[in-house]
């Protein structure tokens, strides 16, 4: 680390209540950051894959009047994207005269740790429950630790101790939850001083120090910090996860657009995609955990062109339609150049995109014209794991064109993951949908055609006639589930 | 009461190994593991690595000063890989390092040239071609060859149970620093601290008296890290021997998950026999564990497999034969349960094939042969039996009529979500099978400012061990809990223990502690007595306003108040009348009349004892009963499912601590239906583990455990060998686990009732897609 020093890289957020100026290198974790180079053990290493929530760490982030505070994995965020943010550890949280807060003493109360390992980071999300904005309702306290694995308790202890906190007042915005949180001792006084902190902290950062030019681009990290945890450290990628410009949801009449870092909670918390999918909640629900939806962006997803990405398949459903553009233009402060292309040809082999190495996602379009849609996916376990399969369906029915008839599809988009080497639009079945009435010979006659499209390998995540199977059976949970009140 | 850690827990300042601080000069070391899962080592290439940043030394097993081996039981296990490797993930060469990061980039430079040699992953392939860690085990009770003869119903079949992933969430680690002398200091994350102790003396060639090891408590170990914490700390000590430097290495998950033993995997054959009347008259089972490359506990492992074939019932004629097989794999190891679970899935598979031959619920079968007193388990001991009385007292609260009913309507009107209901008794022995490691040691010091140091062998790893013992210090000495520290487990304090194990480890060191504090306390009565004679301290009735609610106290304790000098409180009683003479003046007389305040107590578990020769004995101290219903409801289009509940009776005799044995009930039940249901060890023909890392192994998460836990503590009047009669809780819930799987597979017999579902668990999702259509 001999570029130690370097004057040219500076990092600057605050960590508990210190705020902190680095030279290190900007892939550093904060997890290593806080253990190793702050001495905060509270936190604790399980995995460094963000799979068990350990490491749970809460991230300040101003927006508009309020700060906003979100669970993150510590070990897949850098230090880059903590960059003019609060991060709070366990540190930071406890009580300076050795008590303990609300959600600490539910904690033992209820028994809710045994060897201590996981609690750490159960004891952020929970507190990060008492401080945002989610309903105060039992089904949310226990969505606040979706991400976080014990092995000893059995979880019950926890979920008695998570109800527990269910019983207090409901705060009414993000503002009045942190002042409320404050006088209740959830967290620490010095929180009300972290906004006013945060504002002067003018974060700059610049010409990173950098030996690996690869990756050109760095996100939320939930999936390079998982494939390459030690380059990282070191890589020389631009972090687009802050870009402001890249974190929007807006509508017009007939599409809606996303900037490429929108995360899936920026989803989840969209009034649009809100009214627009009415099972949001319990689909996205499967996707990941809570700290890890607050870390991984669309793009993201996109680019890593897994072939089991939930996301590549909900947009290829949608037959959504991606915006590449060109930094180098960004950079020298002309227009840059952009190009759009369907998702659904974005994907040329396995981990080959349609894109030159400097393009990056920008934008993300879709239109609304679609009248159901419905999102499926099963894993070992149903929650936080990847699918063996997935499959997402957007259909626009029309009525019967004589009465008495059955519905039309007038238009249809249907995609799988897990069962070719990219995530799969089904042209074929998606076309043969178009114009027939929704019965079980449609539904039948296009699973002859699915199982044609699909080429599912024997792997971890099952066999290849599981796949298969599992591709039929979830396909017929489409119309299931769409049309179930119909016949 | 809470575990006494849970405070330090919460705030996240609890000590784990890798939360130790660091010496100046300490190195860091990473393993450079075999990427092949058997061949011959010809060549290691640690020229490019050791030219790498920050590298010190890289250790191969020419480099080790004593022996090269690790092996507890039999030695088959070297330390570092020498002229052939066993498995993917046997250790070749140890990096040493300034900094973490350099010795994991040093690793990957290394190269071994190793020619291949066959692969055998299958423990019946390894039988076949009598790859075997040591001769079999049979147990036989009566004749069951001439009672098949006489069975109305003879059902013959197989049954496959996979192995389980420990996925403690500390991972495996230690560090080892140079002390004077030679000598060693090893923090481990150990479960057996004299195990790793021995070890080190091994490899190192250092005596055991140089060697300390301490351990401040696990963040998890299940057996994982009972005999397989051995290899780390002992690669840590030679690096330092070899340094004269400190040396650490707390392994990456994946480092973890691919290098270490797992719950042995079992295939068995099974042959049960009935009588018209549903009693099993005849049992024979053959079992072929999958050991992996070493020994490691697979044989201990498989005689418990044995001690529990038949569970919680009783078969008058029984054969049961086991096979360790040797195959490729990364030696398996000790996990809650120890062997037993596997028994009891192989004979819960012959009751349900028999039962859905003769179309009967499987239950008609369970509680015809429920043990009763006085029967006799294959292996020769006589039990006193709670089957019968916590299944009927399960019944009486949860009525399984009732509930099956419900499954049945429910499954009438619904065609694609299907339930199903399972019972599930068990019956577990508690103590080491291998008699001489009953024996446990406490070391307790009452200083003069009155508090109360103990030390003990047993390692606290979540299962609330030091909160027993503080409770029974406490107690003892009628002192509140404050003011007793159970501290580290160190082999300077505590030498020869047995690892913490077995459900054994409050039994053990809490009697041992009961022990040494009774006699500092005997002690203290004598001088109390004196200086009661002269009537200083006596109370009189006036000036003691509470006197009374003293007396009652005193009354209510358990200790015997008839006692000339008793204890309540922090303060003397005499002839059961409180006195003003307190723990602190007392302490400091004694310290003054040159009294000793400490003591050093050895207890040994009386009354147990097996014969291998003769395969009989009294092996277990006492057995833990209970008896589970599980329900479950299954999606049958997409082929998942939930665990509704799991409602228990079970055999606390008088839990000592409510908060922390229906934590371990509740735990248990749950890494138990992990097991049954999406946990998968996944390796391919090649021996390499698929896997490997939290992404692709599964474990419950908050939305996979049962809605609805609900635990009946049986009520018995009987007396144990348990410390203040709690018996041990450990292992015993994980079994209810077991239920799981039945209750699945009634489900899917629901909707899908063409085809014989072959017993073969975990039943992930996938094999419930795949029985459905």
């Amino acid at each position: 680390m001999f570029l130690c020093g370097s004057k040219f890289t500076m990092i600057r957020f605050i960590l508990n209540n210190q705020t902190i100026e680095t030279d290190l290198p900007k892939g550093v974790t904060v997890l290593d950051f806080a253990r190793y180079h702050k001495n905060l053990k509270g936190t604790k290493i399980g995995c460094r894959e963000g799979d068990c929530g350990a490491c749970t760490i809460l991230v300040g982030e101003l927006s508009g009047e309020n700060i906003t505070y979100r669970t993150q994995t510590s070990c897949l965020m850098p230090i880059a994207n903590a960059n003019g943010k609060h991060i709070v550890t366990i540190e930071g949280i406890n009580k300076a005269d050795g008590e303990l807060t609300p959600v600490q003493s539910a904690l033992v109360e209820e028994s809710g740790t045994q060897c201590g390992f996981c609690t750490v980071g159960f004891v952020m999300s929970l507190t990060n429950f008492c401080i945002d904005e989610t309903p105060k309702t039992n089904e949310m306290a226990v969505s606040a630790i979706d991400g976080n694995i014990c092995r000893c308790t059995g979880y019950k202890s926890i979920e008695r101790a998570a109800l527990k906190l269910c019983d207090k007042p409901e705060p009414t915005t993000a503002a009045g939850g942190l002042n409320f949180a404050i006088e209740k001792e959830i967290v620490p006084a010095y929180f009300a001083e972290i906004k006013s902190k945060l504002e002067n902290l003018k974060p700059k950062i610049s010409n990173p120090q950098s030996q690996i030019p690869n990756p050109k681009f760095l996100a939320g990290g939930t999936d390079l910090y998982v494939q390459r945890p030690e380059e990282m450290v070191f890589a020389d990628a631009e972090n687009l996860f802050d870009n402001s410009d890249l974190r929007f949801i807006t509508e017009t009449e007939d599409s809606v657009e996303i900037g490429a870092s929108v995360v899936v909670t920026d989803l989840l918390e969209s009034e649009i995609f809100q009214k627009l999918f009415p099972n949001l909640y319990k689909h996205l629900k499967l996707v990941s955990s809570t700290p890890i939806r607050n870390m991984a962006t669309l793009a993201g997803n996109f680019v890593n062109a897994s072939p089991i990405g939930d996301m590549t398949a909900w947009f290829l459903a949608l037959d959504a339609e991606i915006e590449l553009s060109e930094p180098s233009a960004v950079a020298d402060g002309l227009t840059p150049n952009t190009r759009n292309i369907a998702l659904k040809d974005f994907y040329l082999g396995y981990k080959q995109l349609a894109k030159q190495e400097e393009e990056f996602i920008t934008k993300i379009r879709f239109r609304k014209d679609f009248t159901h849609f419905n999102f499926e996916k099963v894993c070992k376990r149903t929650f936080l794991d990847i699918a063996s399969v997935n499959t997402a369906i957007s259909l626009k029915s029309e009525p019967p064109a004589v009465a008495g008839g059955l519905n039309v599809i007038a238009k249809a988009h249907v995609s799988a993951g897990g069962v070719s080497p990219i995530p799969l639009y089904l042209r074929k079945t998606s076309e043969f949908l178009r114009g027939k009435e929704i019965n079980e010979t449609t539904i039948s006659e296009a699973n002859e055609i699915l199982q044609t499209e699909i080429s599912p390998i024997s792997d971890v995540r099952g066999s290849e006639s599981y796949k298969r199977l599992l591709a039929r059976q979830l396909f017929t949970a489409h119309f299931i589930e769409l049309f179930k009140g119909e016949k | 009461m809470q575990n006494v850690d849970s405070k330090s827990h919460v705030r996240g300042e609890s000590i784990y190994l890798d939360d130790i601080p660091l010496l100046q000069g300490t190195f860091f070391a990473c393993v450079f593991d075999s990427p092949v899962a058997h061949g011959k080592l010809k060549n290691i290439d640690i020229s490019e690595a050791e030219k790498a940043n920050g590298v010190v030394k890289i250790i191969t097993a020419k480099d080790l000063i004593g022996e090269n081996q690790i092996g507890g039981i039999l030695p088959d296990e070297p330390l570092l890989a020498d002229e052939e490797v066993h498995f993917c993930g046997m250790p070749i060469a140890l990096v040493l390092a300034e900094t973490e990061s350099e010795a994991h980039a040093a690793a990957k430079l290394i190269k071994a040239e190793i020619e291949p040699l066959e692969i055998i992953t299958d423990a019946r392939e390894a039988q076949a071609k009598n790859e075997l860690i040591a001769p079999p085990k049979r147990f036989k009770l009566g004749d069951s060859e001439t009672a098949f003869a006489h069975c109305e119903h003879i059902f013959e079949g197989r049954a496959d149970v996979n192995g389980q992933e420990h996925l403690y969430i500390e991972t495996q680690g230690a560090y080892s620093v140079p002390t004077e002398h030679g000598g060693l200091k090893i923090y481990s994350s150990t479960q057996g601290p004299t195990a790793v102790q021995r070890a080190v003396s091994r490899v190192t060639a250092i005596p055991m008296n140089l060697i300390e090891v301490d351990v401040t408590r696990l963040g998890g170990g299940f057996g994982g890290k009972e005999d397989q914490a051995n290899a780390w700390a002992v690669l840590c000590a030679v690096g330092t021997q070899l340094t004269k430097k400190p040396v650490k290495y707390a392994l990456h998950r994946m480092e973890d998950m691919r290098m270490t033993g797992k719950r042995h995997p079992y295939s068995a054959d099974y042959k049960i026999g009935l009588d018209k009347h549903l009693k099993i008259v005849a049992y024979e089972a053959v079992f072929y564990q999958n050991a992996g490359a070493a020994c490691d506990l697979s044989l201990p492992v498989l005689e418990r497999t044995l001690f529990h074939c038949t569970n919680s019932y009783f078969i008058p004629n029984v054969s049961a034969t086991a096979y360790s097989c040797k195959t490729n794999l990364p030696p398996n190891t000790a996990f809650r349960g120890f062997g037993g679970p596997q028994g009891m899935f192989v004979i819960e598979s012959a009751i349900a094939h028999a039962a859905e031959k003769l179309g009967i619920s499987r239950d008609k079968i369970q509680r015809k042969n429920l043990l009763r007193d006085g029967d006799e388990f294959p292996y020769g001991q006589i039990a006193e039996s709670d089957a019968v009385t916590s299944w009927t007292q399960a019944d009486e609260k949860y009525d399984f009529a009732k509930l099956k009913n419900e499954a049945d309507e429910f499954n009438a009107q619904n065609k694609f979500i299907k339930k199903g209901v399972a019972l599930m008794p068990v019956c577990f022995g508690i103590s080491f099978t291998k008699t001489p490691m009953n024996q446990a040691r406490s070391l307790v010091h009452v200083y003069t400012d009155g508090s109360v140091a103990v030390s003990t062998g047993a390692v606290e790893m979540g299962q609330g061990v030091n909160t027993k013992i503080a409770q029974v210090a406490a107690r003892v000495f009628s002192l509140p809990i404050e003011r007793i520290k159970v501290h580290t487990t160190n082999t300077l304090r505590i030498a020869n223990t047995s690892p913490t194990a077995a459900s054994a480890a409050a039994d053990l060191n809490g009697k041992a502690t009961e022990m040494a504090c009774e006699a500092i306390l005997n002690r203290l009565k004598e001088i109390a007595k004196d200086l009661l004679k002269d009537g200083a301290f006596r109370v009189q009735t006036s000036v003691c306003p509470d006197r009374e609610a003293r007396r009652e106290h005193a009354e209510a304790r358990t200790l015997n108040t008839k006692d000339e000098i008793s204890f309540e409180n922090g303060f003397v009683f005499y002839n059961g009348e409180p006195t003003t003479l307190d723990w602190l003046l007392l302490v400091n007389e004694a310290f003054m009349q040159r009294v000793n305040l400490s003591e050093h107590a050895h207890y040994a578990t009386p009354g147990i004892g097996f014969d291998w020769s003769i395969a009989k004995g009294k092996p277990f101290s006492y057995h833990v009963y209970g008896t589970a219903i599980v329900g479950v409801t299954v999606d049958c289009l997409r082929g998942i499912y939930t665990v509704d509940y799991v409602k228990c009776c079970h055999d606390f005799g008088s839990s000592m601590n409510t908060s922390v044995d229906y934590g371990q009930i509740e735990g248990g039940i749950v890494q138990g239906l992990g097991w049954m249901t999406m946990e998968e060890v996944f390796y391919d023909s090649d021996g390499r583990l698929r896997s490997n890392a939290l992404s692709t192994y599964k474990i419950p998460d908050i939305y996979s455990v049962p809605k609805e836990i609900e635990i009946l503590p049986l009520e018995t009047e009987r007396n144990n060998l348990a410390i203040f009669n709690s018996k041990a809780v450990g292992e015993p819930p994980l079994m209810y686990g077991i239920g799981a799987y039945f209750a699945i597979r009634e489900a899917v017999k629901a909707f899908n009732n063409e085809q014989f579902v072959k017993f073969d668990a975990p039943f992930t999702p996938e094999k419930v897609l795949m029985n459905l259509y």
